[in-house]
């Protein structure tokens, strides 16, 4: 049973398609890499999965999983890093859907979360200021908050940039241990070894989709290069589309 | 010496006390308002604020003369148009939230003052700009006990959602439906604590008091408790020593009190130990790696 269908979904930005007719299905707990060119509208998908961008045409449907089912992790937080938080309160935040607005920690939420500090290797940083973590040491606790988010679906869009190798062996780990459970996810990735060690599906985009299925038949020499091509060919003057989802 | 420079105007004078409790009530329920306003960088958003509640003001005044329930609700209505207006404005197209405040809250101000000016008199102007602290009566101190109050309970309901929504929205929109509800309850909050200060301090310096303790505070406390704590706790010595000095020296008491708030906003800026200037200077030890 497919946990995502694409169908025939156009997303973009004042008109402008980013994803264009895209027509897939991603299966339940599978973990798949999304590739692409820059500008092939990987970032721009996951968008339109969270709901965050509405689709110009088509639709994305869910089969059983509800919105709160989805956990995303974003190319750029809009996180305030002078904001006065430590990482506890940052990682806790990811207990909402228990906590929701009103109710107070209790011990066992206390355990999960350093249980979910723990797991990310950040022990000892529990009362740091978010502002003094490093690149990967923020990354790596914006992973915990996705722990406790407990979603059926963990969207990660470039989650390995600017990190060192430790922290993405770490952060793989977790990855791996998402799938593990039967969680479906959905990650966009730019380092094809990375995603031929680990990922055993991935879908290449080029702002329509280019190939879709088993790594190994995806990352083709040849579908890189249409890829490359179908990204060129968009750069010319703009036309209205005459296809229409029906 | 202490007792008449100190106790002894509080303890002769009932307009003293009165004057002292609507600043107290002024202190504890705009403050921590104040702190997040500073928080989520908004900090100018309370003097736009301030200004848009004026012509609400002044079309109560010219309803029902210097009436405390008609103005308030002007001011309540104008203020909450302006931010609901800029909110959607800022929501359904590409301008963004600074300058759609901006926009509105420029308009309203120019029509409270064109009001003002043609229907009323320069005293009118003087009271609905700087307040008038040292003639609160009963009817006044209650109004600013009641949003004191509720404001603290909103807050305190609030709370979480309010902390994601400044350091984090994106992530809060992800989890929950509340941002949209958070944030103009947030702003309403706004609303509601400059109209209760601007009877006593006036529509101008009723965003002092909301925001300086809290950027002093932000000196002295690493902790959004703290900070709350802190600038509370300076919001009542301003409000205390402002009194003082604007009896003892015959100074119009609203820009005497928030003077002081801006004397301890210097101080901490100098000596507080969290990103002040001397601790800043200092040689830091540091832990080892």
């Amino acid at each position: 049973m497919p946990a995502l269908v694409f169908q025939d979904l156009t997303l973009g930005y004042d008109r402008h398609p980013a994803v264009h007719h895209l027509q897939a299905e991603i299966a339940e707990g599978s973990l798949t890499a999304i590739v692409g060119p820059n500008g092939a509208g990987k970032s721009t998908l996951l968008k339109g999965v969270t709901g965050a961008l509405a689709p110009l045409d088509g639709k994305v449907s869910f089969g059983s999983l509800r919105r709160e089912d989805i956990a995303y992790l974003p190319q750029q937080s809009e996180i305030d890093r002078s904001f006065p938080l430590t990482v506890v309160d940052l990682v806790a935040m990811g207990l909402w859907r228990e906590t929701g607005p009103f109710r107070g920690l209790r011990p066992r939420h206390r355990d999960r979360i350093a249980a979910a500090i723990q797991a990310v290797g950040l022990e000892g940083f529990e009362r740091r200021a978010i502002g003094a973590l490093s690149g990967g040491q923020m990354q790596r606790a914006l992973f915990a908050r996705l722990l406790l988010q407990d979603a059926q679906l963990v969207l990660l869009d470039e989650p390995f940039t600017a990190i060192d190798a430790r922290t993405m062996a770490d952060l793989l780990g977790v990855v791996r241990r998402w799938h593990g459970e039967g969680r479906t996810v959905l990650a966009v990735l730019h380092d094809f070894d990375t995603v031929r060690a680990h990922f055993p599906r991935t879908m290449m985009l080029a702002r329509e989709l280019v190939a879709h299925g088993p790594t190994e038949k995806v990352l083709t020499a040849e579908n890189q290069f249409r890829a490359r091509q179908m990204c060129e060919a968009c750069a010319g003057p703009p036309h209205v589309c005459g296809r229409s989802a029906a | 010496m202490i007792w008449d420079a100190v106790i002894q105007p509080f303890a002769d004078f009932g307009f003293m006390r009165r004057a002292l409790l609507g600043c107290v009530a002024i202190s504890v329920g705009a403050t921590p308002v104040g702190v997040f306003l500073m928080l989520r960088r908004m900090s100018l958003t309370g003097d736009a604020m301030a200004h848009a509640i004026l012509p609400g003001a002044a079309v109560g005044y010219l309803v029902a003369g210097l009436s405390l329930g008609a103005m308030t609700i002007g001011g309540l209505i104008a203020g909450m148009a302006v931010a609901l207006l800029s909110g959607f404005v800022t929501r359904v197209t590409a301008l963004r939230e600074d300058a759609s405040l901006a926009a509105f809250y420029l308009i309203s101000l120019a029509l409270g003052v064109l009001i003002v000016s043609t229907r009323g008199s320069n005293v009118d102007l003087m009271h609905v700009l700087f307040g008038t602290v040292l003639a609160l009566d009963n009817a006044a101190l209650t109004l600013l006990c009641s949003i004191a109050s509720l404001s603290v309970l909103t807050l305190a309901l609030l709370f979480r959602p309010l902390v994601l929504e400044c350091a984090d929205p994106q992530f809060l929109r992800s989890v929950s439906s509340l941002s949209a509800v958070t944030h103009f309850t947030f702003l309403a909050l706004v609303v509601m604590n400059l109209v209760g200060g601007f009877h006593a301090l006036g529509t101008l310096m009723a965003v002092g008091i909301m925001i300086l303790p809290a950027a002093a505070a932000r000196f002295w406390a690493a902790g959004i408790g703290g900070m709350i704590a802190g600038a509370v706790a300076i919001a009542m010595l301003s409000s205390v020593s402002g009194l003082l000095l604007s009896y003892h020296y015959s100074l119009p008491s609203g820009p005497a009190i928030i003077l002081v708030a801006g004397i301890f906003y210097a101080v901490s800026l100098v000596f507080g130990p969290v990103g002040g200037l001397v601790a800043q200077a200092l040689p830091r030890r540091h832990f080892e790696v």
